[in-house]
Order: structure tokens, then sequence, then C-alpha cells
């Protein structure tokens, strides 16, 4: 955002650290399942009943500082995406705050709002969904800062734009007249990076970003976004549920589990000393590059719905430290060590597993 | 080399291979020209052995795996070499007799379950089903054994599950009954295509130890196709990396992963996170995968290889050392290998 017109300066803060980018505190998103015609009917009429809340996240606080890595971890359905797309601003929470440098949204004018949004882009797992097929590459780069007032509808001045904001992205600015269908996955996903950095945002929300990607192109896209961060300051939310890649670009590393973080710390910290039995269980699990056969362990236990999570602890149905009290109550974050929160009984119990 | 050598089929039948590949070549034509999907691919393997098969997307891992399984189709077809399963050549097959081995004795497990599963049927309908398409049995009997391998696969009060749909079950469980289908038979070989590359590491590890399980007590031979090649580091007995429609790389597991020999496996290996320092920019190879329509001439890496000469407009042929095989003009010499 050019900080001329950056709303943040001109508002009082609630006197957090200076660097705290974005804070969500106590976010929560519902969903209600979706209910056909047939089914509104009966329920209306009495004779179903109305449909499950899925609390898809719930309950988060997180905060990212500014020029970070934020590594989201956790299995599918656990709600990595719904608080990314909280934090992105394309969903609202259903309860919770979420600050922008200090300051709450919702105090915010709409005009303010949008400023925000554009200052936190989303990038998607698929990148050929999220591209119209109908629109020319230099159109999908250019259509957001045309539309906010970056760059003129034409002109030398904005062609030099969306040359530039191709060559950050590592696109040769000679592919600009064709069609994402006419590329590759991996120079697909960086017009969506290309798209993303041109409405010139703080932080990157990338979901998945190169789970569909070749090994190779994997890395390269990987590579991308760590100079991109070193050349523009950027912050990034990265989730993902490759351990491997989290380690390798992560300064923190959060770890979800049916909608709640379960544990939380810097990334040596979390890869030395897990202290959750769900961030150990995943770890042990991670594929490694090694010379002898290894046998492969199953977690016991179903993987519970989110549409009636287990009480108490989520995890006590598979955990191998279940005790009574997982069952009757949630446990919550506590700090385990400096900077590292974990919510399991057993670190109240005294004893360590 | 086995890591279960103490099986009983593996160790009554070790001398011949079951499964024998020579020179296959499969073609597809279509209104972009004749292009060439596999080109010469060789391997060979036993009773109770892990093969796995890693590469890019369109490298020819799947066609490679349909074509074991007959199912090359229009418009595609096999154009050269043998498939011979246990002596019978799979590419002379007839459709007919092709479908009788289909399922009975080699079974495939693909990367989208509802490849395998019919989303309006009952599970229990679809493998009981299975069952009597080889076996002659009653409903009652097909039914037991379809519970029987629901449970082995660990989905849990199989007897209830049975009877249910396929959209009940989430990604994970949907993906263990595939594999309790292919399972049914007890085939002598299962090819795996990618089945655990969109599922979470504690599920692909559930999944992995139902596989290894397979291998050892049945003494089922196994194809694990993938592009992540630290899956197939803790599974598998031998790698065959492929690139262009070849097997540019193949041995026994732990030597490839030590001493690569083939520039584009060594590139592959040291992308990898944790063979970079953290935080540090990922040692990348340059470039994409060449389309089976422009493939280059001579080596098809050549256009992504920094050791590439003249030499490399030839296509390498491949160069074997005891039972590790490479083809490369300039492989890594075991010393560089190590320094790397
Ligand atoms: N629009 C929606 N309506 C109803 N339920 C939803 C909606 N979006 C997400 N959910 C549910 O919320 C839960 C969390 O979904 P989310 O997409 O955030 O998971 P995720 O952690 O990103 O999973 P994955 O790794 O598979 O992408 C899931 O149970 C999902 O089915
Ligand atoms: N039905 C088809 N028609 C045309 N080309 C095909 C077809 N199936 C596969 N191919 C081509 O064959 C090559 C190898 O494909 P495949 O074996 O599916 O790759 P992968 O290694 O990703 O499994 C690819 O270039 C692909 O485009
Ligand atoms: S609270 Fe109990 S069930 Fe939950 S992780 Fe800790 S020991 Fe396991
Ligand atoms: S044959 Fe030549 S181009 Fe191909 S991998 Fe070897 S050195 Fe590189
Ligand atoms: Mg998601
Ligand atoms: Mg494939």
């Amino acid at each position: 955002m050019n900080p001329a017109q950056s709303p943040h300066g001109a508002l009082s803060t609630t006197g957090r650290s200076p660097d705290v980018l974005l804070e969500g505190r106590n976010l929560s998103r519902v969903f209600g399942r979706k209910t056909d015609l047939v089914a509104q009917a009966l329920i209306k009429a009495g004779l179903a009943q109305p449909p499950k809340m899925l609390r898809a996240v719930d309950r988060v606080d997180l905060t990212i500082k500014k020029g970070e890595v934020v590594g989201l971890v956790g299995e599918s359905g656990c709600g990595k995406s719904t608080l990314g797309r909280v934090i992105a601003g394309i969903i609202d929470p259903t309860e919770g705050e979420l600050f922008w440098q200090g300051c709450d949204i919702r105090s915010l004018s709409s005009a303010e709002r949008r400023q925000i949004k554009l200052g936190v882009q989303m990038i998607f797992q698929n990148p050929f969904a999220s591209l119209n097929p109908r629109m020319t590459i230099e159109d999908v780069v250019g259509e957001a800062p045309r539309i906010h007032g970056f760059i003129q509808r034409s002109g030398k001045s904005s062609v030099e734009y969306i040359d530039e904001q191709m060559r950050r992205a590592g696109l040769p600015p000679a592919l600009k007249s064709r069609y994402a269908h006419e590329l590759s996955g991996g120079q697909r996903q960086r017009i969506g990076i290309a798209r993303a950095l041109a409405v010139q945002p703080e932080v990157l929300v990338c979901d998945e970003s190169v789970a569909s990607l070749d090994v190779s192109i994997q890395a390269q896209i990987i590579n991308l976004f760590m100079d991109l961060r070193q050349e523009l300051q950027l912050t990034y939310l990265f989730i993902s549920h490759d351990l491997s890649l989290v380690e390798h670009i992560s300064d923190r590393v959060i770890i979800m589990y049916l909608g709640r973080v379960v544990e939380e710390a810097p990334v040596e910290e979390i890869f030395s000393h897990p202290n959750h039995p769900y961030t150990r269980a995943l770890l042990a699990e991670i594929p490694r590059l090694e010379t002898t056969k290894r046998r492969f362990t199953a977690l016991k236990g179903e993987l519970p719905s989110p549409m009636s999570p287990p009480p108490g602890c989520h995890f006590h149905p598979r955990c191998p430290h279940a005790f009574e009290r997982c069952k009757l109550e949630t446990p919550q974050l506590k700090e385990v060590a400096p900077n590292h929160v974990s919510a399991c009984h057993l670190n109240d119990a005294g004893q360590g597993i | 080399m086995n890591g279960f050598a103490s099986d009983p089929k593996t160790m009554h039948s070790s001398s011949r291979a079951l499964l024998d590949v020579r020179g296959l070549k499969v073609k597809f034509k279509t209104n972009r020209g004749e292009g060439t999907a596999i080109n010469d691919v060789s391997f060979t393997l036993r009773r109770g052995e892990v093969l796995g098969l890693v590469g890019e997307s369109g490298s020819g891992k799947s066609v490679t795996g349909m074509s074991l399984m007959g199912l090359i189709e229009n418009p595609g077809r096999i154009c050269g070499g043998q498939i011979l399963f246990d002596g019978i050549d799979l590419a002379k097959l007839s459709d007919l007799e092709m479908e009788r081995l289909r399922g009975k004795r080699i079974a495939m497990i693909f990367q989208d379950p509802m490849m395998t599963l019919n989303p309006v049927l009952r599970i229990s309908t679809q493998m009981i089903e299975t069952v009597r398409a080889h076996d002659d049995v009653t409903l009652v009997e097909a039914r037991r054994r379809a519970r029987d391998a629901l449970g082995q696969v660990g989905i849990p009060r199989p007897e209830e599950r049975l009877d249910a749909y396929p959209h009940e079950f989430s990604g994970g469980m949907r993906q263990r009954v595939a594999i309790a289908i292919a399972l049914l038979h007890k085939p002598d070989l299962i090819i795996a295509d990618e089945p655990t590359t969109a599922l979470d590491v504690t599920i692909q590890a559930q999944i992995l130890s139902e596989v290894q399980k397979l291998t050892s007590e049945y003494g089922t031979a196994l194809i694990w196709i993938t592009h992540d090649l630290s899956i197939v580091c803790g599974l598998a007995d031998n790698v065959a990396v492929m690139y262009g429609g070849q097997i540019v790389e193949y041995g026994p597991v732990a030597e490839v992963i030590r001493s690569p020999r083939h520039r584009y496996t060594d590139g592959l290996l040291n992308s990898v996170p944790s063979r970079n320092r953290r935080g540090d920019r990922l040692r990348q190879i340059s470039g994409f995968a060449p389309s089976i329509f422009s493939m280059p001439q001579g080596c098809a890496f050549r256009p992504r290889c920094s050791f590439a000469d003249d030499a490399c407009h030839q296509t390498p042929p491949l160069a074997t050392h005891g039972n590790h095989a490479h083809r490369c003009w300039h492989p890594i010499s075991s010393r560089e290998g190590l320094g790397s």
C-alpha cells in the first residue's frame, strides 16, 4: 500500500507493540450446513432437526508480526483455509475481533477496510480454478490495480507496471497476451502471485500454494516466496500440510486440530521440542529421505467428524496419553517454554510425556 | 534387499521375476501430432517386492501403470515391448483374457478413489460384485470377505460401514475402501498410482502401514507411483526415476538416495527442504518438464541440465553397474555424489 494513503497511521492504536501487523482475538467462524428446499420445509414444519452448526474455527487467537513467516499446519478440514480467509478479509468471523496494526477493523470506514483488504492477499491452492479462462494474463494481473487506482486504464506506465509484476513473479512479460490455460501449473501459480503483488500487499496468505505442483516446481515457487520476502519486506501466513516445507520457510508455527490452535512456537522450538501429542504424531510421520525401510504405524482411532467433535480435548479419541479429564475438559493454551504454548492437560499434571 | 525375507511366497519363487517389463513403448496420437508417452521402459519385480516409480507429472508414470493393467485406450496404444507377468505377455492378451486377470491377479489403486468407487452404489454392493466377478461364492460368503477386507484396512466397525455409500466416508476412508477392494482377491501385483498425494501425513502413514502388511503377509508385489521421493524411501526396495517417458535411473533405494548417478535425480534430491539449510533458497532445477509432443532430441533433461554438452544430443544408453542403472552421458561419479 502507498503509505500516503494508508489508513493506519491516522488512527489511534491500542498501544500494542508496533511491529504487530495483524491480530485476531477469539476468532470463530461457524458454518450452517447447507439445506435444500425440501429440508427447509421439513424443518419449518417441525418434521426435521435444524442443521447442525460446524465450528470451522473455534476461538483462535493469532498475531502476525511485520516481516514474519507464520506456518499454519493441520489435517484436512481442521479449519486452516477458513482461518486464512478470515485473516484475508474474504469472509467475516462470526465471533471475535480482528486488529490491523492495533486498530479494530470494525471501527474503520468501509473505504479504510477496503484498503486493508488489499493489503492482505490470498494465494490459492489450485491456480487454475482462481483464474478466469477468458482473460489474458495481462488482464488478470492488471485488473485489480486498475480498479483500485494503482494504475491508469492504459498507457505506457501501466504497461510497465504490469511487466514489473510479472517479472517479480518470474514470468517473462512476453507471455502477457496468452491465456492461463496455455501455461503450465507452475506458471499459473506465478500468475496468481503476480496478480496478488499488483495491489502492493503487505501480507500474503498462501493456502497450500505449492501442494499441487511437482517437487522441482515447488522448489522454484518456494524460492520465489523467499526472494519476494527480501525484496518487498512481505509478511506471510503459510498454510500447508507439508511439514518439511513449513519447517523450511517459517519463523513461527501454529498447529491446528479441529478448529482449535493446539500448539504454537518458534520453528526451531516446535521441531526440536514438540509438546502436544498431536504435534508429536505429525512430526513422527513426516516422510524423510532416508536409506532404510521403516515400519509405518497408524494412529489409533478414527478422524472425528467436525460436525460433532469429541468433547473435552478434541484429540482424545486418538491420543495415546488420554486420561479421564481429557474427555471432560477442554485444555487451554498455556506457556510451556518461552514463546511456546500448548493445550494439553499433561502439562498441568506436571507429568512430561 | 527385501525387508521381509521370511515371507513364504518370496522364498519359494524368488528365482523368476513375477513381472518382467521389456522395452515397453506407448504412443498417443492426438490433433497435436503423435507423441511417445513412454519409450523403452524396462524393469523387473519379484514377489513381495516394492518398486517406487518416481517422476514429475507427465513423465509417464501413470501410462506405465495403465499399460500393466491393460487400460491403455484410444488414442493411445502399446507399440512395442513385452509385459511378462508370471510368464504371460500381457501386451498380447485379448480384452477378455485381460479382464480375467484384472482385479483378480493385478489390481490398481488410483489417486482419486472415486475412479474405483461408484457413487450411487453401497460399498457392500460394489465389493460383493467384485468378489463374485472372479470367484463362484455365495452372497453370504462374498459379504463376509468384503467385511474382512474393510477390517483389514483399518475401518472400524466394518459390518456397520459396509452398507454405507461412498459419500458417507471421508477422503482418507474412501481411499482405504478403494484399497480394500484392491485386496479382495489378494492379487499378486498392486499398482498404486499416487494414492496418498491428497492425504494428510497421519492418514498417509495409516495407509502405508496397511500396504506394508500386505507385501509382507501375502507376498504381494507393489508398484508405488509418486512424485515425492521421500514417500518411496521408507517403503520401497527399488526405485525407478522417470523423466520424459524413460526410466533414467533405477536401483536399490538406499543407493539411489545416497549416490544418485543421473543429473535429474541429483537435482530432485537436492531440492528437498531437508537437504537445504533452513531459510536458505532451495537448490532448484530451473525450467520445466517437456511435453511428449516436443521432446528434446537426445537426453530429455538436456534443456534443464547444467552438465549438458554435444554428446547429450544423442539418447544416452542404459548403463548398468550391478543393480544400479542410469541413462546419462555424464553421470555423477560416486566421489562427486558424496561431496554435494
Ligand atoms: N462454506 C462452507 N460451508 C460449510 N462448511 C464449510 C464451508 N467452508 C468450510 N467448511 C467446513 O469447515 C471445516 C474447515 O474447512 P477448511 O476448508 O478451513 O479446512 P482446511 O483445514 O483448509 O482443510 P484442507 O487441508 O482440506 O484444505 C471443514 O469441515 C469444512 O467442511
Ligand atoms: N489419453 C491421453 N491422450 C493423450 N496423451 C496422453 C493421454 N494419457 C497420457 N498422455 C500423455 O502421456 C504422457 C505421460 O502421462 P502420464 O503417464 O499420465 O504422466 P504421469 O507421470 O504424470 O503419470 C503425458 O505427456 C500425457 O499428456
Ligand atoms: S489433553 Fe489429553 S487427550 Fe488431549 S492431547 Fe493432552 S493428553 Fe492427549
Ligand atoms: S545425458 Fe547429458 S543432459 Fe542428460 S542428464 Fe546426463 S549430462 Fe545432463
Ligand atoms: Mg484448505
Ligand atoms: Mg499420473
